[in-house]
């Protein structure tokens, strides 16, 4: 089935909720079409495409829930989806956390599709190969890379009234450039919702000097230094204080969030003043579907504002719990910067590190947020303002929350694609006084 | 579903970053769906051939076919209540071609004639439009054709017909067993896999399999009102390739471990859970370590993800090579280190070994995902990197004149590509108890059950940390020990391998997360191993104040 426009979908989840006889009904739909190539050894290796489409029903008698979903769309087929969601939620036991289906929402038209995104065909992509390879070979290196693109819908309606679609588009373009020898390494990772914005000669580029660059690394000694993260390298920190700010979590005491007795630190300043944190599905850099999955509609929320916790997200269930808003986890995460560039940072810097990425985040101890990973693809050593020499990866061991504390300036956020979970955000470069590394590693 | 609204849904914590795309894409659907048959195979095979043939037709000089049904289930609980029940269905069909010597790929969930011929027609377009950036063609290791043939998990009792009430039974007594024993709060999940796959291709074969493997697990909180700490004590279950049978456990499948009972086969949920709320308790009140040099013994359920990363990994052909180098990363052991036939990676006790054959494992199965059936081969053997893991596309790199029959793809969308077997490590062969081991430990630390876990992108550097640690003074298990995190080099770390418990002991961890690709893919994966001695390894303290 092809994708569905706002009225087509409309129409269809219409008919499916007519054949509802449960106390409530709602109806999820989505499909999407999409296609990817990957290179390595500078030639081509795998590309594939892939299209599917997916009805879910939920139906609710009193605190009993039922879900069947089906991706067949005639009459008969829909009208045994329906059927079988409410055989299932008959013999379901009952759920204490259930929350009644939401009434109608309003929404913003979110800017989440573009067409010349949607068109992306084999040729394309393949062509794309083509001009990063050229640029590999044209200096000397060895490209790996990967592009995927996809487009699609999602809808939903239910018997309270509510209808919400949104139709949207995204490409993925990310690349690591290797010395021949494999002593220099680099990479560079974008994405975005329209493909005008994707400059893959650039990317490439920028991937190929990390590389050069970084072929003839000495070994520093690990410690506590000032480092300057780019934003592939902050995301994959910052999401993972992102990815913990549950205001259940933190009610129940086991987050970073808690502080004892059931209270916690919300409404309580936990990092430096220049940290402003937000989610805006309008953004016209990162933007978003303007509702989430049960329905409820994405505005602009501040998260963090000049370093004080102002929002944690709810469940419907903890929210009517606890009597607030339940505000619902955002899809993109914008942090405050200022005007400054990196070579900015990097000319105000006298001794430190400047990091590309980092890589193989893991969670060490859930309380204070200590994460463990490793430089990579291209780490240099900073002294008066300029980078002197490429050095060795090394290993961390660091919270975010001792990160933004110990923060020293910020740059002009510029988006970008988590090399861990896949998440965009628009992020600074930063400047980060005391980050600890805590041993070496051989890799490159 | 969202990974990330999976892991909060189902209070999974911060370990499982990947899913089976099957589950991603994967449609929920009424429990008694599992049981039906869903297509029978003389009609996957009819779809089969209308692959093969269409995609013969415009061109491809190769083809197989993927036709599979994935089913999964979870039951998800906490405290004393069912937070969710998810059935999921995946059904669809990948077609893999070789035209003008290029890979190509298409898949859909439509599975109709026309269909299933317009994605074949697309999967030989697609390698066309490739070829032109081909530096050499894909050249395949032969292989014979089966005929029709099949092979079955050997599971005692589908856990897909296990009542439901059953399931969420036995998760609420667990859960009430932790609760009773002074927990704060209590997740439990119970994760259910079969993989119902078809193969077909030019070759002659046509396999039809049924793969079942099951995880429970449980995370026990702790919290300390007063001071706001927590701490969290997981399940000492692993996942395996069985069925139900086995939440049964016999007392054969009980081991008395130097500080607890530990499990081998069979996993006993509700005694692990009564047991982790002991020692949940004595983990909040434990010593934070000192960090310096230790002598550590390392049980099977925390060092089969040390042998997953610093092993596993770094033996995959197309890391070496370089296929992975824009993701998972490439590897230390490069070809140069193989072809010299003296490359010491660990010490002479250690013997590494691949297999897709173990029973109860997560990789077993009769034939791989491009029809090749499961061997067994050495990787490591006295301490020396003897050999990779290889793929039909890759067998003649390495002088094989055979694929090792180690591909895989999680779902039938997605390409099937080089994916780690069991890596195990072989048991000690002298008579040898995890007591034994201990007794002749001056300053050490024992180790149980998996927690953090972080390497580099070529395997030397990694950092591990676990779930519960114990301090060894002059040959006796002491104190309990906290904040402990393990960081080593990888060819240091298996040289200071000193001792390993005999096969008495030996026991099969694994994860069912592996994640690799670009779009990224889960596997699942075991690693046996027994108790095993390293010496003086670096141990630091990972406690922090925010």
């Amino acid at each position: 089935m092809a994708i569905l426009n706002k009225e087509q979908a409309q129409q269809l989840l219409k008919k499916v909720l007519s054949y509802s006889k449960a106390d409530e009904c709602e109806i999820n739909i989505s499909g999407s079409e999409g296609g990817n190539i990957r290179y390595a050894r500078n030639a081509v290796s795998t590309s594939g495409g892939v299209s599917q489409n997916s009805l879910v029903v939920s139906s609710a008698f009193g605190k009993k829930l039922g879900v069947a979903t089906i991706n067949e769309f005639d009459d008969a087929s829909l009208e045994k989806v329906v059927r079988r969601s409410e055989e299932l939620a008959q013999l379901a036991p009952e759920n204490p956390e259930y929350v009644s289906f939401l009434g109608p929402q309003v929404y913003k038209e979110s800017a989440t599709y573009v067409p010349a995104t949607g068109a992306i065909d084999p040729k394309f992509r393949a062509d794309a190969v083509a001009t990063s390879l050229k640029i590999a070979k044209d200096n000397k290196l060895v490209a790996a890379g990967f592009m995927q693109n996809s487009s699609g819908y999602s809808a939903m309606m239910n018997s309270h009234g509510l209808f919400a679609y949104n139709k949207s588009s995204n490409v993925d373009f990310n690349v690591t450039l290797r010395t021949e020898d494999g002593k220099g390494s680099g990479y560079a990772s974008k994405g975005f919702n329209d493909v005008n914005k994707l400059d893959v000669a650039s990317a490439t580029k920028f991937a190929a000097g990390k590389a050069t660059g970084s072929a003839t690394a000495k070994a520093l000694e690990p410690g506590k230094y000032t480092v300057i993260l780019e934003p592939a390298a902050s995301i994959v920190l910052l999401e993972n204080m992102f990815f913990a700010m549950d205001a259940r979590q933190a009610d129940e005491g086991r987050s970073f969030l808690s502080k004892g007795d059931g209270k916690t630190k919300l409404g309580e300043k936990l990092v430096d003043d220049k940290v402003t944190i937000y989610s805006d599905p309008q953004h016209p850099e990162i933007p978003t579907s303007t509702w989430n999955g049960d329905g409820r509609p994405q505005e602009k929320i501040n998260w963090i504002n000049k370093g004080v916790i102002e929002n944690l997200y709810y469940s419907r269930y903890w929210a009517e719990k606890k009597k607030v808003k339940a505000v619902p986890s955002p899809d993109g995460i914008i942090m405050e910067g200022t005007n400054a560039s990196l070579e900015d940072l990097i000319k105000g810097t006298e001794k430190g590190i400047l990091v590309t990425r980092l890589w193989y985040i893991r969670s060490v101890d859930p309380q204070t947020l200590l994460l463990t990973g490793l430089t990579r693809d291209g780490t240099f050593y900073i002294e008066n303002g300029q980078i002197k020499f490429p050095v060795k990866n090394f290993r961390f061991n660091e919270s975010p929350i001792i990160m933004l504390n110990n923060l020293d300036a910020l740059g002009k956020p510029e988006r970008c694609v988590s090399g861990e979970s896949g998440i965009s955000a628009l992020i600074p470069p930063m400047r980060i006084r005391d980050f600890t590394f805590s041993s070496l590693s051989d890799a490159v | 579903m969202k990974r990330k609204e999976f892991i909060r849904n189902t209070s999974l914590g911060m370990g499982a970053l990947f899913l089976p795309k099957s589950m991603l894409y994967a449609r929920h659907v009424d429990p008694s769906v599992f049981l039906e048959n869903k297509i029978d195979v003389a009609q996957k095979k009819r779809m089969a051939d209308v692959a093969l043939n269409a995609a013969r037709s415009k061109g491809a000089t190769y083809t197989d076919v993927r036709i599979g049904r994935y089913l999964n289930q979870f039951v998800v609980t906490r405290e004393d209540r069912v937070e969710n029940i998810v059935n999921t269905e995946s059904f669809g069909i990948g077609i893999r071609v070789i035209a003008n010597g290029s890979w190509g790929f298409a898949a859909t969930d439509n599975l109709d004639t026309d269909s299933i011929a317009k994605t074949a027609a697309l999967a030989v377009s697609i390698a066309k439009e490739n070829a032109r950036l081909l530096t050499e063609p894909v050249q395949l290791a032969p292989q014979k054709g089966y005929g029709e043939v099949s092979w079955k998990t050997p599971i005692e009792k589908n856990a897909f017909e296990v009542p439901m009430k059953e399931k969420v039974d036995l998760l609420m007594s667990v859960n009430d067993a932790a609760m009773k024993g002074g927990a704060n709060y209590m997740n439990s999940l119970l994760f259910l896999v079969n993989e119902q796959k078809y193969f077909a291709s030019t070759d002659g074969s046509y396999i039809d399999q049924d793969v079942h493997r099951i995880w429970p697990t449980f995370t026990i909180t702790k919290i300390d009102a007063a001071t706001g700490k927590f701490e969290t004590r997981d399940a000492l279950s692993s996942p395996m390739g069985m069925g139900f049978e086995y939440m049964n456990a016999r007392p054969e499948d009980r081991i008395k471990g130097l500080a607890g009972t530990l499990y081998k086969n069979r996993y006993d949920m509700l005694e692990d859970a009564r047991m982790g709320a002991q020692e949940i308790g004595l983990k909040m009140g434990a010593k934070s370590v000192e960090p310096g040099k230790y002598d550590l013994v390392i049980d099977p359920t925390n060092l089969f993800l040390t042998i997953h990363e610093s092993t596993g990994h770094p033996t995959e052909l197309d890391r070496v090579l370089g296929y992975e180098a824009n993701y998972a990363g490439t590897s230390f052991l490069t070809l140069d280190k193989w072809k010299s036939g003296k490359f010491n990676y660990g010490s002479n006790l250690v013997n590494i070994v691949a297999d897709k054959t173990q029973p109860y494992s997560l990789g077993a199965v009769g034939y791989d995902d491009e029809g090749v059936g499961t061997q067994e081969w050495d990787i490591i053997k006295d301490g020396t990197l003897v050999n990779y893991q290889a793929i039909r596309d890759q067998a003649h790199i390495i002088g094989l004149d055979h694929s090792q029959g180690c591909c895989f793809a999680d779902s039938w969308s997605d390409i099937q590509f080089q994916r780690m077997p069991n890596i195990s490590l072989r048991p000690g062969k002298v008579p040898m108890t995890p007591a034994d081991i201990v007794k002749n430990v001056e300053k050490g630390i024992y180790i149980v059950g998996a927690s953090s876990y972080s390497i580099d992108q070529q395997r030397y550097n990694f950092q591990f940390s676990g779930q519960l640690f114990y301090e060894i003074k002059n040959g006796k298990i002491g104190q309990m020990l906290k904040d402990v995190a393990y960081q080593s080099n990888t060819q240091e770390f298996w040289n200071a391998c000193s001792a390993i418990a005999d096969k008495s002991d030996y026991r099969l961890g694994g994860s069912f997360f592996d994640g690799k690709g670009q779009p990224g893919q889960i596997s699942a994966v075991s690693h046996g191993a027994s108790t095993t001695r390293f010496n003086g390894i670096n141990v630091i303290n990972t406690a922090r104040k925010i």
